[in-house]
């Protein structure tokens, strides 16, 4: 959405000032009052801005924590007492924090789902959906390491168990295990290599990734639920007939999506800021006790389906890494969806039953993944962890396949009409 | 070193570590309420003058306790601080951790959270647990925490109580008595209703110790909550107005 030269006219008063000197209002104009989105965007279009408002307040929360939390394994369980009763409002920004590392996951997850649900990964927007996978796998560093700062047993035994994973790897794994952890256990030394890279690296990573998706998105425009390209058709101003400017169109728009949103949050927060032990778990009230096991460890919900994976592999020669392995390829695989997906339509809405079918086959493996890494593997769930292991792998492995058999419905030239 | 990290991370992932030690009756509903500053004031009465000698509530500041159940410094000072003298203190205790080993064999755990991790109704449930056993050093066995550290502290209240087996055959089939329940055998000073409500206070006395601004996040909540449904209404209304020239 480049301007043209001779639309810049250098305004006066301060503003003018600026932009003669850093391009205040060709940014706002390319970025906001004159990036022409989809007219048709629908409820799944919510969770991107909602990723954003999720990420500011984990970095301005996150910042507030830091001033009082201290990153030594003697004092980082009192800390986060002292933030809870004597910081004030310290709890608030605590809950907010820690529902937030939740959050985040719920509507990158939605996020996700939205663009297999649309095609968002297909061409010509293969390089967002990569920017936003490795978001995702940041997401997931970040998130783990942030878990362990609170150092409670949950934290701590949760640790143990994913950087012990390491070690399976051959050769090098026992020295890379005790490279990672700085010690030959967990202890404080991992605990303040996990602060800094929680608070400083990874975030850093991440603004970084997320401006590199945005201006990629920006640049390429985005999808809608139709799945075609509003550019194709343009007005005679040179707009996209079926796009409408983001401000104050969409601005508006999120507003309603995010205070929704909100109430969801602040429901959370003021009424059930454990969420039943999800989102906060029981044994982690417990200061971090190397001689004593919860009762069950399990990682928090986010990482389950991941960890449901990595239970449903069984040892094989001798060796636990084909696990860690399959757990891997489980993210890995996300990358090559722009490229799996062989359908001649991007939308779900002109996509043929094969598609739907596998989507919502893939859906009910990823929930019942997700159940499966928080239940102890006993009874039915180590048996139904496998099988659907093998489901959700199929659905990309066997996408070339059944996208390029599906009977596709004709999609039309123009978007379909909007909320 | 590290292949016994290992052996731990595979036994971690193929089957979990289970603390064997856990009970695993059903809970009693403790009827526990943040709301009732009554009962939390009973509670916090039952614990300093029952629990405190062992317990201590280490994240727990007396003035802030007194300010939440609004009792005035100098009612903490005289009924409720056997320790110190300063309201800004938080709830310690004066046994020594050796000492404490050495009578119970661990130390006593500190209770700021325990109704975090553990929940209320464990604790009502616990404390009405007890039960006569001579094969433990201090007489008593708990329902809910098989072989306890703890001795019945609370015996002369809630008076004795004994176990209650049934006859269950177990894998080989051959009867095996299996603990059920307890059944009062000798009263205390307390009817059981009566007890039944100490105990409860300590719980929700213990709950409020575990997050102070429960009640106050709640209430609070409300508040939010009614701004946050009003902006919603405007926010919409506002998209509305700013859509209506799209077709």
């Amino acid at each position: 959405m480049a301007l043209a030269p001779e639309s810049i006219v250098p305004g006066k008063g301060l503003i003018g000032w600026i932009d003669q000197r850093f391009p205040l209002t060709k940014l706002w104009k390319d970025q906001v009052a004159e990036y022409y989105a989809p007219k048709n965007f629908n409820f799944w279009y919510y969770f991107g801005v909602l990723s954003l408002v999720v990420l500011a307040n984990q970095l301005i929360t996150g910042i507030f924590l830091t001033m009082n939390y201290k990153p030594s394994s003697a004092e980082a369980f009192a800390s986060v007492e002292y933030i809870m009763r004597d910081v004030e409002w310290g709890w608030l920004i605590r809950y907010m924090h820690s529902t937030g590392a939740s959050a985040f996951f719920i509507v990158i997850y939605l996020h996700m789902f939205r663009a297999l649900l649309y095609g968002s990964a297909r061409k010509p927007r293969e390089l967002i959906w990569i920017f936003g996978c490795l978001i995702f796998l940041l997401l997931m560093a970040e998130a783990f390491m942030g878990y362990v700062l609170p150092w409670g047993n949950m934290s701590y035994w949760g640790a143990q168990v994913i950087v012990s994973l390491f070690s399976s790897i051959p050769v090098i794994g026992g020295g890379l295990v005790e490279w990672i952890r700085g010690d030959y256990y967990i202890a404080d030394a991992t605990l303040n290599r996990f602060f800094a890279l929680h608070v400083a690296a990874l975030p850093l990573a991440l603004v970084f990734l997320v401006i590199a998706h945005l201006m990629a998105l920006h640049e390429v425009g985005s999808n809608n639920p139709d799945g075609i390209e509003i550019k194709k058709h343009k007005g005679a101003d040179g707009h996209p007939l079926d796009g409408i400017p983001f401000h104050p169109y969409y601005t508006t728009k999120d507003l309603v999506g995010i205070v929704g949103f909100l109430l969801l949050f602040c429901g959370v927060i003021f009424f059930v800021p454990t969420f039943g032990g999800l989102f906060l778990e029981s044994p982690n009230f417990e200061p971090a006790n190397p001689l004593q096991t919860p009762p069950h460890i399990a990682p928090v919900w986010y990482f389950t389906p991941f960890y449901a994976m990595l239970r449903a592999v069984p040892s094989f020669a001798g060796t636990q890494v084909w696990g860690v392995m399959v757990m891997g390829a489980a993210v890995l695989i996300l990358f090559l969806v722009p490229w799996l997906d062989k359908s001649p339509v991007k939308s779900i809405r002109y996509k043929g039953p094969m598609y739907k079918i596998a989507l919502a086959i893939f859906v009910v493996s990823f929930f019942a993944l997700a159940v499966c890494g928080l239940k102890p593997p006993a009874g039915i769930y180590p048996t139904l962890a496998k099988v659907c292991t093998v489901l959700y792998f199929l659905f990309f492995i066997l996408m070339p396949i059944y996208t390029k058999f599906d009977k596709t419905k004709p999609v039309p030239e123009r978007v379909t009409g909007h909320d | 070193m590290i292949k016994s990290w290992v052996l731990i991370a595979v036994g971690l992932l193929s089957g979990g570590i289970a603390a064997a030690e856990e009970g695993d009756m059903v809970l009693q509903h403790s009827g526990a309420d943040i709301n009732n500053v009554e009962s939390l004031q009973r509670g916090a009465r039952n614990f300093m003058n029952y629990c405190s000698g062992c317990h201590s509530l280490k994240y727990l500041r007396y003035n802030r306790m007194g300010t939440d159940l609004h009792i005035p410094d100098a009612e903490l000072k005289k009924n409720l601080m056997f320790t110190t003298d300063k309201v800004f203190d938080t709830v310690n205790i004066a046994m020594a951790q050796s000492d404490a080993v050495a009578w119970f064999g661990k130390q006593p755990p500190d209770l700021s959270l325990i109704a975090r991790e553990r929940g209320t109704d464990y604790i009502y449930s616990y404390l009405k647990g007890y039960y006569v056993d001579h094969t433990r050093i201090w007489g008593a066995n708990n329902l809910y925490l098989p072989n306890t550290a703890m001795p019945d502290v609370l015996a002369s209240l809630q008076g004795l109580q004994k176990p209650v087996f049934k006859n269950e055959p177990d894998a080989n089939n051959s009867a095996k008595m299996v603990l059920v329940d307890v059944e009062l055998m000798s009263p205390g000073a307390l009817k059981p209703e009566e007890y039944d409500q100490f105990v409860r206070d300590i719980a929700n006395f213990l709950d409020y110790a575990g997050e102070p601004i429960k009640a106050k996040r709640q209430s609070l909540g409300v508040f939010v909550t009614l701004f946050l449904l009003v902006l919603f209404v405007f926010a919409y209304l506002l998209k509305k107005e700013y859509w209506k020239d799209v077709h």
